[in-house]
């Protein structure tokens, strides 16, 4: 059971890294819209996981990202952000609830899940777009790229995880 | 001693952030300074297999448009051939004498929403592809290689918030540099251009003749917007880019055969005057 776990895991990480650079890195939605559908795997590693190792693959994430997509290490920054900031918007989200060990995501309701899968995406795609961008003169179109790919991302990791639900955990 | 371990126990993660969030803007920083990283780029071996293997399969979708392209430019060139005055025999193509070679490549990356973007083509160090090489289609410019491994090579595009590149304005001499303002992906912006010139809307930009790394004259795009920048003394000149930048497959890459020869001249001199 623990083997095939951690095997699921790789599975999802290998798979939403190919899926982002081949699919949705070339979507150009509007010309300028690519919905970043690999925080799905930070939204559904297991919470009662060491924080360390999970910031560890956030960063081996966001680097592969960045390998494919030439944005030197950008994404790297924005995933070890939302990794090391889960715990806090997990506590704001769900309450103290989340800390006992009967936990599941699975048991929230609709409303708690996509609040906190929308935190997580506005926190990255923030640090992400401030970071590509890199100039204060540009807030507004930092802002603009962030609400847009927001909210793609948003619905398209919905779409995604109602396909494919992890209730068996 | 002991306090200190207990301190570094305590705020593992949070330190372990901050060294992760230090290496990341490291890179990044580090790339916005200089250059694209060495590291973080998709032409290694692993990105630039995966990314090759993917446009093997959907650029079959394209095959009819692409040769469409590729005939009318053969036409075209057909067209100038037949009308020069004077035959070009096969030796006067031995690139002993050529100042430029030109070989051609795929592109199997293409980005441009991005503020910096690169697009990977599949010819490397192998196929003697070096950085500061040209890259045209056969409308226009595209960009610049940047870095190469074995089989790969990124290109800075256009498109690109780095990217600069002397321009001009058609059958003149009067050049300016070709930049990227990251709003629209059709547009790019040629300054210092001075207000004396006289500028009409639909001119065409051609690449100049002050860059070792492309030939004059390759167009770029028409003149779409003018007007002066805050010190009124240059013109800030929107172009409509010739190439549609969304959809680029064949390539050109230019070799300056003389490149290295005009940058030691170039070093030379600069040493010379101080």
């Amino acid at each position: 059971m623990v083997s095939n776990y951690y095997f699921l895991n790789v599975i999802r990480f290998i798979l939403l890294v190919l899926v982002q650079v081949l699919v949705f890195n070339k979507l150009n939605f509007f010309g300028f819209i690519n919905p970043m559908v690999y925080i799905l795997f930070l939204y559904w590693y297991p919470i009662k996981e060491n924080r360390a190792a999970f910031i560890g693959l956030a960063f081996l994430l966001g680097v592969a990202i960045d390998f494919f997509s030439d944005t030197m290490a950008i994404h790297a920054a924005s995933t070890i952000t939302i990794a090391y900031m889960r715990p806090a918007i997990m506590r704001f989200v769900f309450g103290v609830n989340f800390e006992f060990q009967s936990f599941k995501l699975s048991n929230t309701t609709r409303v708690q899940q996509i609040t906190y899968l929308a935190l997580l995406i506005i926190v990255h795609h923030f640090v992400f777009f401030t970071l590509e961008i890199f100039s204060l003169d540009n807030f507004l179109l930092i802002l603009k790229k962030v609400l847009a790919t927001g909210a793609a991302t948003l619905i398209l990791c919905l779409l995604f995880g109602s396909l494919f639900s992890v209730r068996k955990e | 001693m002991q306090q200190i371990i207990n301190f570094i126990i305590r705020y593992k993660n949070f330190l372990l952030y901050v060294f992760l969030m230090m290496v990341s803007l490291g890179f990044t920083i580090q790339s916005h300074s200089y250059h694209q990283s060495r590291f973080f780029n998709s032409s290694n071996w692993l990105t630039g297999n995966i990314l090759d293997t993917s446009n093997d399969v959907s650029s079959y979708f394209g095959l009819d448009k692409e040769n469409e392209k590729l005939m009318q430019e053969n036409e075209y060139l057909r067209k100038l051939l037949f009308n020069k005055e004077e035959r070009i025999d096969s030796t006067a193509l031995d690139s002993v004498f050529l100042t430029y070679t030109i070989s051609t490549g795929k592109v199997i990356k293409n980005s441009f929403a991005d503020p910096r973007n690169y697009i990977t083509i599949d010819k490397g160090r192998n196929d003697s592809v070096e950085p500061d090489m040209g890259v045209i289609t056969s409308k226009g410019i595209l960009g610049i290689i940047e870095n190469t491994s074995n089989n790969f090579a990124t290109v800075q595009s256009i498109l690109n918030e780095k990217s600069n590149i002397n321009a001009k304005i058609k059958n003149t001499d009067h050049f300016g540099s070709l930049v990227w303002d990251m709003k629209r992906f059709n547009v790019v912006q040629l300054v210092d251009i001075p207000r004396l010139v006289p500028l009409t809307i639909g001119d065409t930009i051609v690449t100049g003749g002050m860059s070792s790394i492309f030939p004059e004259n390759i167009p770029i795009g028409t003149i779409r917007k003018f007007d002066l920048n805050t010190s009124k003394s240059f013109y800030n000149i929107d172009v409509a880019l010739f190439n549609d930048m969304t959809n680029i497959k064949n390539v050109y890459i230019i070799k300056n055969n003389y490149r290295k020869e005009i940058l030691e001249l170039e070093k030379q001199t600069e040493t010379n005057g101080q």
